[in-house]
């Protein structure tokens, strides 16, 4: 496809993602009925991120510390034998999701697995009360049958453009771009 | 039937012969030497380019006949034997059973004089079973024609029992050939102490457990006058020895192998080809060219191949298993002719004394000369034939070369063994 | 996700695959803490664990690392193989071959045999000890106790006391440190160093007591009192008094220095029971790690070669 290449494009700015993690706080304290019980779990490198972030919004709304962890999916991939997670990073839950609603956190939901893997990292810690799912951008093309409870914004793709999500801590920008079928940035 | 070989570089140094020439032979000996010879009936053998010598001996081929005739036998060592350009063997007795009665030797010769391509020279054990203790019937083995006594494959341990040895054989008038291993020295070693040992994480089997035996044996030479001969030395201090007792007079000669002249222990790399695994094993580069300048001084008397056929089964178990050996009968002129003439070092003269008078000398065999009167024992060498040690390609029933792979330069063409062709145009013909 | 296929030695391995294996490890040492300590990640993989010298502890380690992720892990060991009715190891190779493993852990009595195996077998395989040449996985779970303990490997000066000889723990140990810039120090009497110690790589020491104050670990061997050809030393009394760590050498190190020993050990020979009980040995770390670190290279060596990019 080379040369058919589409120019990227900006998906949501920081303005907007800033308004859509607010949104997202909101909509989860409101579905909980306030921060009690809640923790939030985000999937490494910038699910986790988010999550930090969600749990400043939370305690500026409502004045509660809520606990974030961060949860590495290499080792529940079901694809390890053909591809590698290059970098494995240490999972850190420092709360027991024992009778709490966990809320997993990531940037992009896409194919379902990544969510799939985390759910069975979870569960390896505790039995929550219930699992949540609140993600930045939503691109479609499921594989498995989870949908998210939270979505930043909804961003219809097809399956050989890629969204690219950059945030401030780990590339220096609030940013969500998609980019041409042939991946050019 | 009359042969003439027409115009190669006829060399033989015992009679100061290097020259393009013609050489008759009739009735199987030697009739005529000379440029432009003619006949008035026979064959002739055009040698144009060709080396044509003194038919070599090795001095130290293990037949494993009895014993391990799935590894070799008569037959097929003395046909290897042809194919590397040789005339005639000396066979060790560690076969099964140990060649340590007169029987045993009988038996060998036999089976020489009906199967074999080439001759054969036996050569008995100096103790019963080998096993370092009584002596064997060395007598008994004499008088049937043992060239000599060995127990090679392993030192005499016991001092008292070597002198004893060589009290003994010395009225018959043959020679103790000396496998020097002190085993309490060597121990479970199987490559050299040193560099090797430490790399790899194998049992090191130092210089010394050589050197250690081959001064006793020299210094228990000198005590009973029985003449000795030191069997493939792997060490520049095991030379250095011989060359002080050759400079004292003592009747004492040496042999090296090509493995411990053109390998060393750089070549037992971490694939741990078991074709590598020697005894004595591969040393250091230092004494490869030790093992080489008493080659080109005189101190080292012969080349000769230690050829020791294994099974392929055996040979690929673990390196601390495998037995020791490479095979040496077909590569053996050509590893000369290659790493040493071609390479410049020597030339054919010092071959001939190496591998055709040197082992004759050593062992008190019968002399071969290219003169008139002489038994034709003759092998002619293409100095220039490029080849590759391949598996395939061997005449042993064995392939366990440490070679393989290697390209040569120079090949036996023909051997004549009392004016018979054994190997012609390099295809055994017996 | 390593250079290599196959870990038979310390040669196979670049720094960057001993980084990668360490931080790896991390992530499996927190599984371990866990509750559940299992996961998915090799499920419907094959791990066999070729074991033809016996060695409880490293064969248990490796597989509970094989099961913690899933793998199935099945023991050959000497004892209940062909081997002892003497199939060769070429023979077990091909039987292993046929039987489609995904990896193979060999142990074994002589030098080099995991690479006949290697040559011999289409999957990865990972050397378990072989002979007195190398332990590459004791190597790395030392590595990795070293850097949880001290907090780095660069610059770290490591005495290993004892059997040099005849410790394939120091084989691979040796270069190890090397290959992360640390310092190895090989300390022993001379018949208990190879007869050219200068080919390790390693300083060599006859005494360990000037040694003491410059050493960050000391690494202790095990001293092999089954040994066939006797004893290099005179008596086990000896050799603890001029070889042996007790609470008296250990006062002479630098007050963060450690203690560290393979196991098992033989209390108050080459290390004292008070030492060896004390808050400065890491011999139970070390166990600990050892499962960490062949879950890290179980899961380096057997995931794609395709890296991928995550989805």
């Amino acid at each position: 496809m080379s040369g058919s290449g589409k120019a990227k494009a900006v998906v949501l700015d920081d303005v907007a993602i800033d308004r859509a993690l607010t949104r997202i706080a909101h909509e989860l304290l409101e579905a909980n009925k306030g921060a009690e019980g809640l923790a939030l779990a985000g999937i490494v490198t910038r699910g986790a991120v988010l999550a930090q972030r969600l749990a400043t919004r939370i305690k500026e709304i409502e004045g509660t510390e809520v606990p974030v962890g961060t949860l590495d999916i290499s080792f529940y991939r079901d694809d390890v034998a053909t591809r590698l997670n290059p970098e494995v990073h240490r999972t850190d839950l420092p709360f027991d999701p024992d009778g709490r609603c966990v809320v997993l956190v990531d940037d992009v939901l896409f194919t379902g697995r990544t969510i799939r893997a985390a759910m069975d990292a979870l569960m390896d810690y505790g039995r929550p009360s219930c699992v949540r799912l609140a993600v930045l951008v939503d691109r479609g093309h499921r594989e498995l049958p989870i949908r998210a409870d939270y979505v930043g914004k909804n961003v219809p793709t097809s399956s050989r453009e890629q969204i690219k999500v950059r945030l401030l801590e780990t590339d220096g920008e609030d940013t969500v771009l998609i980019l041409g079928e042939d991946g050019e940035e | 039937m009359a042969l003439l070989l027409r115009g190669g570089r006829v060399v033989d140094p015992s009679v100061g012969l290097d020259e393009v020439c013609d050489v008759l032979i009739r009735d199987g000996l030697v009739v005529e030497v000379g440029v432009g010879l003619t006949m008035p009936k026979g064959e002739e053998v055009d040698c144009t380019g060709m080396v044509v010598m003194p038919g070599l001996v090795d001095a130290h081929t293990h037949l494993r006949e009895p014993g391990r005739e799935d590894e070799e036998t008569v037959a097929s060592g003395t046909r290897a034997a042809a194919a590397g350009g040789f005339t005639a063997v000396c066979a060790m007795p560690n076969t099964e059973p140990v060649a340590d009665e007169g029987a045993a030797v009988r038996f060998l010769l036999e089976k020489a004089e009906t199967e074999g391509a080439v001759r054969v020279h036996v050569i008995g054990a100096i103790t019963a079973k080998q096993e370092g203790r009584a002596l064997a019937e060395i007598g008994d083995m004499a008088s049937e024609g043992a060239v000599a006594f060995s127990d090679d494959g392993h030192g005499v341990a016991d001092a008292g029992t070597m002198r004893l040895a060589m009290d003994y054989i010395k009225r018959f008038g043959v020679p103790v050939v000396s496998h020097c291993e002190d085993t309490a020295l060597a121990g479970r070693g199987v490559v050299n102490e040193g560099v090797v040992s430490t790399r790899l994480g194998l049992p090191g089997w130092p210089a010394a457990a050589e050197e250690v035996q081959v001064a006793r044996d020299i210094r228990l030479a000198q005590l009973t006058g029985c003449p000795l001969h030191l069997a493939h030395l792997s060490t520049a201090g095991s030379v250095a020895l011989v060359r002080d007792a050759k400079s004292r007079g003592l009747g004492v000669t040496c042999e090296v192998t090509p493995h411990h002249l053109f390998l060393d222990e750089d070549d037992i790399t971490a694939a741990y080809d078991t074709n590598m695994k020697m005894n004595p094993p591969l040393r250091t580069a230092e004494d490869t060219a030790g093992l080489l300048a008493g080659l080109l001084d005189g101190t080292v008397d012969c080349i000769a191949t230690d050829h020791a056929p294994h099974a392929a089964h055996e040979k690929a178990l673990e390196f601390e298993l495998a037995p020791f050996g490479t095979t040496g009968l077909e590569t053996a002129l050509a590893l000369v002719a290659t790493h040493v003439v071609a390479a410049g070092t020597a030339d054919w003269p010092q071959v001939a004394q190496w591998m055709a008078h040197g082992p004759r000398a050593a062992l008190g065999l019968p002399e071969v000369r290219i003169e008139p009167g002489a038994v034709a024992d003759i092998t002619i060498v293409d100095p220039a034939q490029e080849w590759v040690v391949e598996p395939g390609g061997f005449v042993s029933k064995s392939r366990n070369s440490a070679f393989l792979g290697r390209t040569l330069t120079g090949r036996a063409r023909d051997v004549l063994i009392g004016g018979y062709f054994a190997l012609r145009s390099g295809k055994v013909v017996v | 996700m390593l250079s290599n296929k196959h870990i038979l030695g310390m040669d196979d391995l670049s720094a960057d695959d001993i980084a990668r294996i360490l931080e790896t490890a991390e992530s499996f040492a927190e599984v371990n803490t866990r509750r559940i300590k299992k996961l998915p990640t090799l499920r419907g993989l094959t791990v066999v664990n070729l074991f033809l010298e016996p060695s409880t502890r490293t064969r248990t380690s490796f597989e509970i690392a094989a099961k913690r992720l899933s793998a199935d892990a099945i023991n050959f060991s000497a004892s209940a193989s062909a081997t002892v009715k003497g199939e060769s190891l070429r023979d077990t190779a091909a039987t292993l071959a046929a039987m489609s493993c995904d990896l193979v852990v060999v142990r074994h009595k002589y030098a080099g045999a995991p690479r006949m195996l290697a040559e011999m077998m289409d999957c990865s395989v990972v050397n378990g000890g072989d002979g007195i040449h190398e332990h590459p996985t004791q190597a790395l779970l030392d590595l990795y106790t070293m850097k949880r303990a001290l907090g780095r490997l660069e610059g770290l000066r490591v005495g290993i006391v004892g059997d040099i000889s005849h410790s394939r723990v120091a084989g691979s140990l040796v270069p190890a440190l090397r290959k992360v810039g640390a310092t190895p120090v090989v300390i022993a009497p001379p018949t208990l160093l190879p007869s050219r110690p200068d080919v390790l790589g390693a300083e060599v020491a006859w005494d360990l007591d000037e040694q003491l104050a410059s050493l960050d670990v000391a690494y202790m061997l095990r001293v092999q009192m089954e040994r066939a050809d006797g004893m290099p030393f005179p008596s086990l009394r000896e050799y603890a008094r001029f070889y042996g760590m007790n609470a008296a050498r250990l006062a002479k190190m630098k007050p963060e220095a450690i203690v560290m020993h393979p196991g098992p050990m033989n209390r108050g020979v080459e290390i004292s029971a008070d030492v060896a009980d004390g808050d400065r040995s890491l011999v139970l770390t070390q166990v600990e790690s050892g499962v960490a670190v062949r879950m890290a290279v179980m899961y380096l060596l057997l995931g794609g070669a395709d890296s991928g990019v995550a989805a």
